[in-house]
């Protein structure tokens, strides 16, 4: 019996929570005292993840999977758990892995855990504890399949290194396509840090008066290389896209650094970030509920206080 | 055209979430329940169907009587039609069977599901639901349209959106986008009149076995109190961020 972890990549290059997901299932693999396997699709440097302990890696190339199709990702992860006679399946929580492993957990038969944000706490029965109420609560759930699939919250564990000698096994493969579903194009936000990738996130709220004055997120953005996000009063009033609206309906953000400025903090917004490690609130409003959910706070202006910053911050980068 | 919305009961989104004594329930005490919000946005998208190309819309959810009135509220908004599985949720596998088991016996053209419940968050419905079917599934879903059996949609992916056709029948996972906030329905007087007299049918679950159970709930830690950094005074803050912090 073994573990089998899908490392993510894109482009050829590995997310980050590819190499999160190893470290839990390296943990998880001495606890339970299994062998731990790593699948890679189309990666372009395999051997990077033995820095993270597997003890074996398939790399996969496959032509017609250079473009993610769920289905298509979901059969060939599932055809080779199958034949490693897995008993947990490890993913990350990023959009993709999300989509992909309800589709696996029927195909095994198995059963299905998400946003878990530890190793289990037990073994026999499989009980893990993972996030509901968006983030304003836990629960321990236990997993009763033969085989179960944990989707690791992503910056919920950590990644560690731990250099393995894994066998590794190059295999090309040429996958069957499902033919009903067609990806005619695909439209990336360019030279942006995504929400869902980012180690830090500026977020801007109805205190920042009007879109023209975002250049404060988005300068302050760039110099931490962060993604910048907003409230849901802001995407409701067309001041920025809805994919930067971060909360209960819009997306989670579970960040090293969260920055907020100028956002009250309501409680469905608050749901949306709570998991980000450090989070920091700039508002001139001391009543503002985010004060009560902030490590750091400023009680300040906005347009004085960011300015400032912005500038202190790039001497400190400097 | 025939479209099947699954519905979700869950907590409003402004509910302080409380658990029972020995933290094995949600307290629902003194909550109010709503359509769970992705839900709502594929309901409204499907409503338009009907208001465009003559759909019928039939809303289902899995649940004791206590989904009922969520249901009439779905009616009242506009379904032509409601089903209540009558059995209560036990995990995302066996709520994704229960409604497979009533789309192989109606012919839905569209199944949309909300992307995840804001309750238990597993996102697992939709794609289960499409796996046992084997039906085209689009999930985080911000645009649909059809034309002549073709549907073309728009995905939220991580950092951008992707462009997918497919043909029908399809299943969807919904989120904002695929309508916005405002064009939300409100029913109105005649709409709830109405609701009244529309079917709401309850049937008996298929036996099923779960692949997953609950034991308990608990709250986040009580954090400590924010540290106040004076405006004037920007250099501690980035001392704290990168000396105790250690985040830049």
């Amino acid at each position: 019996m073994s573990i089998i972890v899908y490392a993510e990549s894109l482009n050829g290059k590995f997310k980050k929570s590819a190499f999160e997901v190893l470290s839990y299932g390296r943990a998880l693999a001495n606890k339970s005292k299994k062998s731990l396997v790593a699948i890679s699709i189309n990666a372009d440097d395999p051997l990077k993840l033995s820095n993270y302990g597997p003890d074996k890696i398939i790399s996969l190339k496959d032509p017609k999977l250079i473009d993610f199709t769920a289905q298509n990702y979901a059969n060939v992860i599932s055809e080779y758990s199958e034949k490693e006679n897995i008993s947990i399946l490890i993913l990350s929580s990023s959009a993709d892995s999300k989509y992909i492993a309800p589709l696996i957990s029927v195909q095994l038969e198995a059963g299905l855990a998400t946003n878990v944000v530890s190793i289990p706490e037990s073994l026999s029965p499989l009980v893990v504890k993972r996030s509901c109420f968006t983030n304003k609560a836990f629960n321990n759930t236990t997993l009763s399949g033969l085989i179960n699939i944990i989707c690791v919250s992503n910056n919920s564990f950590g990644v560690f290194e731990n250099p393995s000698k894994p066998e590794i096994i190059d295999e090309s493969i040429q996958s069957k396509i499902n033919s009903c579903l067609k990806v005619n194009s695909i439209d990336k936000a360019s030279g942006t840090v995504s929400i869902a990738d980012a180690d830090i996130v500026v977020s801007g709220g109805r205190g920042l008066k009007g879109p023209e004055n975002w250049h404060l997120i988005e300068d302050l953005a760039s110099v931490l290389g962060a993604a910048t996000a907003c409230s849901k009063p802001v995407s409701d009033m067309g001041w920025r896209p809805h994919s930067e609206h971060v909360g209960q309906t819009g997306k989670p953000v579970a960040s090293n650094l969260y920055i907020a400025i100028g956002v009250s903090g309501a409680i469905q917004h608050l749901a949306g970030i709570n998991s980000s490690k450090v989070k920091v609130v700039i508002n001139n409003d001391p009543e503002a509920p985010f004060f009560k959910a902030a490590d750091y706070g400023i009680i300040g202006d906005a347009f004085e206080v960011v300015p400032k910053l912005i500038e202190k911050l790039k001497a400190f980068k400097s | 055209m025939n479209i099947l919305v699954c519905i979700s009961n869950v907590p409003d989104t402004t509910s302080k979430i409380n658990f029972t004594e020995d933290h094995k329930a949600f307290d629902v005490n003194g909550v109010q329940f709503i359509i769970n919000p992705n839900d709502e946005f594929g309901l409204t998208r499907a409503i338009w169907f009907q208001q465009k190309n003559q759909a019928t819309v039939t809303v289902v959810t899995v649940g004791d009587s206590s989904c009922e009135p969520i249901l009439r509220k779905c009616l009242a908004i506009g379904a032509n039609k409601a089903i209540r599985i009558d059995t209560s949720a036990k995990d995302g596998f066996y709520v994704a069977t229960q409604l497979k088991s009533l789309c192989e016996k109606e012919k839905y053209d569209i199944i949309i599901c909300g992307r995840e419940s804001i309750d238990y968050n597993g996102g697992m419905v939709p794609g289960m639901l499409a796996q046992m079917l084997k039906l085209p599934f689009v999930t985080n879903c911000i645009s649909m349209e059809v034309i002549d059996n073709v549907v073309n949609a728009k995905r939220e992916i991580d950092g951008g959106i992707e462009s997918i056709s497919s043909s029908l029948p399809i299943i969807i996972g919904a989120q904002k986008g695929l309508v916005e906030e405002s064009d939300l329905i409100i029913p109105n007087m005649r709409g709830i009149m109405q609701a009244r007299q529309k079917p709401l049918d309850v049937i008996d679950p298929v036996s099923s076995s779960a692949k997953s159970s609950v034991e308990k709930f608990q709250k986040p830690q009580e954090k400590e109190s924010v540290k106040l950094v004076a405006s004037e005074n920007i250099d501690e803050l980035i001392s704290l961020l990168h000396n105790e912090a250690k985040v830049i």
